[in-house]
């Protein structure tokens, strides 16, 4: 039988996360797989092979993992994007930041001009007031795009939706004596059109265009996803909470097994409405199903909701403006009765807390769980996990437990949690990054696309300068090296899946999925690596520049 | 049932409560007490709320038909979903039976079901287990829940009444009429509550009424219960008579009436004043009480069609 072809890439620079030979100049590959990074005359040695220059000026790295994201944000790019910051979509073009509520009408009125029909929804995304002052953005303002068509736009936060006129009436919500705290009313006894809140939000959805129908099983979507993975060097990413019902199942395993598909897919079955033992099996059926680009047979679960919403579960003292404390999204009980369970059938799990209790909850359930059936290698994985303390993390590593932080919140809330959810110290200390790292836990970070833009060079930036929005830096004492932030985003985030001896670092064995860079992210300023340019992917051998066909 | 789009808005009866306080059992307790009534009852999740068996005619999917013209939906995070659509779905629905997750809180979700004009929330139960609920209130993490649960309530029921003795299950009533100083206080055990103070008193009921109260097997449930069917004079305004009934001591566990073309129905510490329905026979009212504390004169007080503050609270 004669083998596959080899092909050997040459590069300007190898960044290959392998310590026992951290740079190479040269990498080949056969049959989608690393044979080796090195020099040329020793890689020569497999066979013979054909010299490729394509990447003969970039800096190659292994493909950068995403460990929490959502394939949603491929879905969102449907509608007017309307955040404060310039944002690249699918196709590569840059929709500039919007500068001001006034902005914000005018681009929807230009939408709502390319709409045929009088009566169809217009919808948008990315909404963020905080940045436009105290003026709360209501009804009226969207009055001005339609009066005839439901208007609404949800918030970067995905939390809160604004609304018009039209769409509340059509939610038979334009009228006295609403009474609901996520529904603010003006003066004139009526909702102002803010709708907080999944319960308020979903009376609206349906006729703005979010409803779940739109937002499930969304082939195009999952496409524009992948488009954007390549745009940020991205060949492994989560789909981190899918319910997965068999249709989607189908639909993913035949789009991801498409020749052209570029990145592998990893998709959990989140935790809602089942108990511990069929989540277990359900995990374990679709585990089955599994390819080498859609990975399935991980659970994801929620603990607490969201600091910047309130909802999170926070320690003693709590909320820095006296509100009251989150919620709980799932009992002890269930918590302690999945993770006994999945540490048993060795089902991958990994929960959503991000209040420093809901965190000592899931570590306390853990530690219950593992007495009860003991594991070496789990890799329960702590999501967000924003508020931990040192204790904590020194806990979770005692555990066996991995922490994906969020790093992109500095930049996008760090000034509101520092001003109003949980206060200066704290706001220093979020997303401990350093503390995480010299406690032994493994360490990886996040986007949480679509809440904030899918780029882990983005991610990594964010966790090297701890920079807000307004110029502020949050606790430097936190802030990690380029070359830690650099192996979180590869290794530390293939760790996090179980999937570190296949993808996040290159050398020989693993699959041949690189991030093709323009500038060198450790010759680069560490203040400007969010700047460095992005030529596009490898996965599987397979080239997927950003701007080809 | 083809007066249903006559009807008004359908009741909501939230049933709230921590893990293992008996809310299944209550669940399976109504769907056996709804004697003709048809009810929707929305849970979490069957894997936590066992419909027992006997009561499934069918299974599909999310949706068990349940003997007697009931049905059963799982609603898992898509409790306004599965709301908005219910009324199209099966409009021969008269009531809704809505458990909440252990850890939610019964209130908001009450205030959510408020946001959908199709219906009108009944009445908010909070289930607790007298043994261990004041544990569970001191418990680092699930304290705020449990008391956040007990200050929305309108009935709640102190369950596992046998599990602890007299002296106990006393402290633990007076703690409980602190957290939830405006709601009625229902001790029971095994959630054997009389299914009429949840699923309504219904105007072909009334005769059924004392029966249910009186149910074999349940001796405890009849000798706790009292209740009255009065006349009701025709010039009395149902907003002040509700409020009157509903007010701290009156003991009013439950109670319906008829009167000027509108319906006033009672849960504990809330009332309703909703369109009567089509074919009610006005002027009469059925109060339920805590035979315990049921004060008959508040309520014949409450008739009164002028009556000074002073007067009462002599």
């Amino acid at each position: 039988m004669t083998p596959s072809p080899i092909t050997i890439f040459r590069a300007r620079r190898i960044l290959t996360m392998n310590p026992a030979r951290p740079e190479a100049t040269h990498v080949a590959v056969r049959d989608g797989r690393i044979l080796g990074a090195g020099p040329l005359e020793e890689l020569a040695g497999w066979g013979p092979y054909t010299l490729d220059d394509t990447f003969a000026d970039k800096v190659l790295m292994p493909g950068f993992v995403e460990g929490h994201s959502h394939a949603a944000e491929g879905t969102f790019w449907r509608y007017t994007y309307l955040g404060r910051f310039d944002r690249m979509d699918p196709e590569g073009k840059v929709w500039p930041g919007a500068q001001s509520i006034e902005d914000v009408v005018t681009r929807l009125q230009e939408a709502e001009r390319q709409l045929a029909s009088p009566t169809e929804s217009l919808a948008g995304w990315g909404l963020d007031p905080i940045y436009y002052g105290d003026r709360r953005v209501v009804r009226a303002d969207f009055d001005r795009v339609s009066t005839t068509r439901a208007v609404g736009v949800m918030h970067a936060s995905g939390h809160i939706f604004n609304v018009n006129s039209r769409a509340l009436e059509l939610a038979g919500l334009l009228r006295p004596g609403v009474n609901h705290p996520g529904i603010p009313l003006g003066d004139d006894g009526l909702p102002t059109g803010e709708l907080k809140g999944p319960d308020a939000m979903t009376l609206v959805g349906a006729h703005i265009g979010f409803d779940r129908e739109a937002l499930a099983n969304d082939e195009n979507g999952l496409r524009r996803f992948a488009k954007l993975c390549v745009r940020q060097g991205v060949t492994t990413a989560t789909d981190l909470a899918n319910l997965l019902p068999d249709d989607a199942v189908s639909m993913m395993a035949r789009v991801t097994g498409e020749a052209g598909f570029p990145v592998r897919i990893v998709s959990f079955r989140r935790f809602q409405a089942l108990t511990p033992e069929q989540a277990v099996e359900i995990a374990v059926k679709l585990k089955a199903k599994s390819t080498d680009r859609l990975r399935l047979g991980a659970v994801k679960l929620f603990v607490d909701g969201s600091i910047q919403g309130f909802s999170a579960r926070l320690r003693w003292p709590g909320y820095y403006n006296g509100a009251p404390n989150g919620l709980w999204y799932t009992p002890p009980e269930a918590i302690s009765g999945l993770y006994k369970l999945a540490l048993q059938k060795g089902v991958l799990v990994h929960s959503h807390t991000n209040g420093d209790q809901a965190t000592e909850m899931a570590l306390d359930c853990l530690e219950g769980a593992l007495l009860e059936q003991p594991a070496r290698d789990h890799r329960f994985t702590l999501q967000h996990c924003q508020l931990a303390d040192a204790a904590q993390f020194r806990r979770m590593a005692r555990l066996g437990m991995c922490a994906n932080l969020f790093p992109n919140h500095h930049f996008y809330w760090g000034d509101q949690h520092y001003e109003t959810t949980v206060g200066p110290e704290r706001a220093m200390r979020m997303n401990a990054c350093a503390t995480a790292l010299a406690s032994g836990v493994p360490l990886a970070i996040h986007s949480d696309a679509p809440v904030t833009p899918l780029g882990p060079l983005f991610t990594a930036w964010g966790a090297v300068n701890r920079r807000t929005a307004s110029g502020r830096t949050l606790g430097t004492s936190e802030a990690i090296s380029v070359a830690d932030a650099l192996r979180t985003i590869t290794l530390g985030a293939a760790w996090t899946l179980k999937l570190d001896g296949e993808v996040g670092s290159i050398e020989c064995g693993k699959r041949a999925d690189f991030a093709v860079l323009e500038d060198d992210p450790l010759e680069i300023a560490p203040e400007n690596l969010k700047d460095v340019r992005i030529w596009g992917t490898v996965q599987g051998g397979r080239l997927f520049p950003a701007n080809g066909a | 049932m083809s007066d249903t789009r006559t009807r008004g808005r359908l009741p909501v009866t939230v049933i709230g409560g921590y893990l293992g306080t008996g809310k299944t059992t209550l669940v399976n307790r109504l769907l056996r007490a709804a004697d003709g009534q048809r009810l929707a009852v929305l849970v979490n999740d069957f894997g936590a709320t066992p419909i027992d068996r006997d009561l499934i005619v069918s299974a599909d999917g999310d949706t068990l038909e349940i003997s007697g013209g009931c049905v059963c939906c799982s609603y898992g995070s898509d409790l306004m979903d599965t709301l908005m659509a219910l009324p199209a779905q099966r409009p021969d629905i008269e009531r809704v039976v809505l458990e909440t997750s252990g850890v939610a809180l019964p209130g908001m979700v009450a205030s959510a079901v408020t946001l959908l004009p199709a219906y009108r929330i009944d009445g908010i139960v909070v289930m607790v287990d007298v043994e261990t609920v004041r544990t569970m209130a001191d418990d680092a993490y699930l304290g705020d829940t449990i008391t956040r649960q007990l200050g929305a309530a309108d009935l709640v029921v102190a369950n596992r009444c046998d599990l602890v003795d007299e002296a106990s299950l006393q402290q633990t009533l007076a703690w409980l009429a602190v957290q939830s100083p405006a709601a009625r206080i229902l001790p029971a055990t095994r959630a054997d509550i009389a299914p009429d103070l949840l699923l309504g008193l219904r105007d072909t009921a009334l005769p059924r009424l004392s029966a249910t109260l009186a149910t074999p097997g349940a001796p405890d449930a009849a000798s706790l219960y009292e209740s009255l069917e009065l006349d009701v004079p025709e010039d009395i305004d149902a907003a002040e008579l509700g409020r009157r009934l509903s007010a701290p001591g009156t003991g009013v566990l439950r109670a319906k009436g008829i009167l000027n073309g509108v319906a006033l129905h009672v849960v504990g510490r809330r009332f309703e004043v909703d369109e009567a329905p089509a074919g009610a026979k006005p002027g009469r009212l059925v109060v339920i009480g805590l035979r315990r504390d049921f004060d008959h004169r508040a309520v014949a007080e409450a008739l009164q069609p002028r009556l000074s503050t002073s007067l009462r609270s002599f």
